[in-house]
């Protein structure tokens, strides 16, 4: 364990070097931890994939089922996306039903995909009102880092594209599982990017003592075509107008270069 | 089960199903001092949405591992009534009941001086009695009312208001249809007297031109709530001054 005095006199720094525009790592107030990506790691997992963003580790696994589809969209597809932060990940995390946190960052990843139409949902359909694909995103941070919403949204981007559905027939009503696969159709690739307030200066990518000092979390997740798709603001602090339309603009243009890494050809 | 889907949101002269302009807010109302028991409470119809906000504390924090030594604790529970929607809904929180308490404890809390009352809690509790779209901002203009009803020093009032995009327009202050069949929702809390964004939320699909145009629009919107904030407080003031010079 590291001692909260030598916590404390790093973020001292940290609020320091922000005010000049330098990190404590070295980094650039944009530029991105190195990113490593594996995909295809849990061969249970209709899809999978572990994204490291500096020594951030999310593993994502994707499971399809069939099930009900909501009564609103009898047509569609439906997307699940749940996050765990397991305790094995961080000493501030512990056993039991998701908190806040989570919950927040499931939903900030099923924003991005959801509003993004990143998945061809409506295809998703075997029989209207009775029967559709489900498909689970399961979000598992594995080691905390800071930016855990970024490393996920990655993560589960690929791994929907790593993601594999069963065939099938239907016969009689009845639906019988067919030899052979077919990938699930993927239309968007939603890149989230997010951004901490620290001393009044906006900084890429916060790793975890950074999250520690900032005063506010901004996260701008872009589409393919550049449009933005999913905002959250977080943590205690305020943004102006000016950070805000600065933020979505950075976003923009550092959501392609990872966009590159995940989605290939 | 919910109704039709109208055809058209808004018509070819740019009006909205409602009789609203592009960039009108929907009659808002507001009163504060509202329940007998709260420390400090406010209640907001806008449209057709109707908010309750109370206020209990500052207060010995609940359960003790939770206080800090150095400020009060800020807690917001944002909570939609059974009946408040077209179906039931389960009085369990949901999970986008847990992240919009989450959200709008952070939009109130740049607010609220917590530093000065160490070792306490601050709980705000919203309830949505009824639901039109734009319940959450409505919640934190009644809820920052409650906040400042209840005595407790702040930086200033927050005000919320969305703004979004429908067919292909940018609106303010969406109902709940158009937040559904339309393309954007992008709501916004704003204080005034810092120019501060605490809360900023998107979904949808927006060009960097609409963002920008839609967090203006947003931004103007809330202007005119917290117009509508000052007068309510003023009001109350008021008031009281009446009833202790007869």
């Amino acid at each position: 364990m590291k001692s909260p005095i030598m916590i404390r006199v790093k973020q001292k720094q940290i609020a320091q070097l922000a005010s000049l525009g330098k990190r404590l790592d070295g980094r650039g107030l944009n530029d991105h931890r190195k990113v490593q990506l594996e995909v295809g790691v849990v061969g249970r997992a209709e899809g999978s994939a572990r994204v490291r963003l500096g020594k951030t580790e999310v593993m994502v696994g994707t499971k399809i089922e069939l099930g009900e589809p909501f009564s609103d969209v009898p047509d569609h597809g439906v997307l699940t996306v749940n996050a765990e932060l397991v305790p094995l990940a961080s000493p501030t995390f512990e056993p039991g039903p998701p908190r806040e946190e989570a919950i927040e960052l499931a939903r900030v990843v099923d924003r991005g995909i959801r509003e993004s139409k990143a998945i061809a949902l409506e295809d998703l359909c075997v029989e209207p009102g009775k029967k559709v694909f489900i498909v689970f995103v399961d979000v598992y941070v594995l080691n905390h880092d800071g930016n855990l919403i970024d490393a996920s949204a990655l993560a589960a981007l690929a791994a929907l594209l790593n993601t594999k559905m069963f065939n099938y027939e239907v016969k009689e009503g009845e639906i019988s599982k067919k030899p052979g696969y077919t990938p699930l159709p993927i239309k968007n690739y939603p890149v989230a990017m997010t951004f901490a307030k620290i001393n009044d200066r906006l900084m890429l990518d916060p790793w975890l003592e950074e999250e520690q000092v900032m005063d506010a979390r901004l996260t701008i997740t872009t589409d393919k075509d550049g449009k933005i798709c999913a905002v959250q603001k977080g943590g205690n602090g305020h943004f102006t107008t000016q950070q805000v339309l600065e933020a979505a603009k950075i976003a923009k243009d550092k959501a392609e270069e990872l966009r590159k890494l995940v989605v290939k050809g | 089960m919910s109704q039709k889907k109208p055809e058209k949101l808004i018509d070819k002269d740019g009006v909205r199903l409602d009789g609203r302009g592009f960039n009108e807010l929907r009659p808002t109302k507001i009163e504060v001092g509202v329940l007998a028991n709260a420390d400090g409470s406010a209640y907001i119809e806008q449209g057709k949405n109707k908010i309750l906000a109370a206020v209990y504390g500052p207060k010995e924090a609940h359960p003790k591992h939770l206080a800090m030594p150095d400020r009060a604790l800020l807690r917001c529970r944002y909570h939609m009534a059974p009946f408040s929607v077209e179906e039931r809904k389960s009085p369990a929180p949901s999970r986008r009941d847990i992240e919009l308490s989450k959200v709008i404890t952070e939009a109130l809390e740049p607010a609220v001086f917590v530093e000065y009352y160490p070792r306490t809690s601050i709980d705000t509790f919203i309830e949505i009695l009824q639901a039109d779209g734009g319940t959450r901002c409505a919640s934190i203009t009644v809820a920052s009312l409650a906040l400042a009803d209840a005595g407790i020093p702040m930086r200033g009032l927050v005000a919320a208001c969305a703004a979004g995009k429908v067919e292909g327009r940018l609106v303010l202050d969406l109902t709940d249809v158009e937040d559904k069949e339309g393309e954007a929702d992008l709501p916004l809390a704003w204080m005034p007297n810092l120019n501060a964004i605490t809360l900023l939320q998107m979904d949808g699909s927006l060009t960097i031109d609409e963002f920008e145009q839609a967090v203006n629009m947003a931004v103007e919107g809330c202007k005119q709530v917290s117009e509508l904030q000052k007068e309510t407080l003023k009001a109350k003031y008021v008031a009281v001054k009446e009833e202790v010079e007869e």
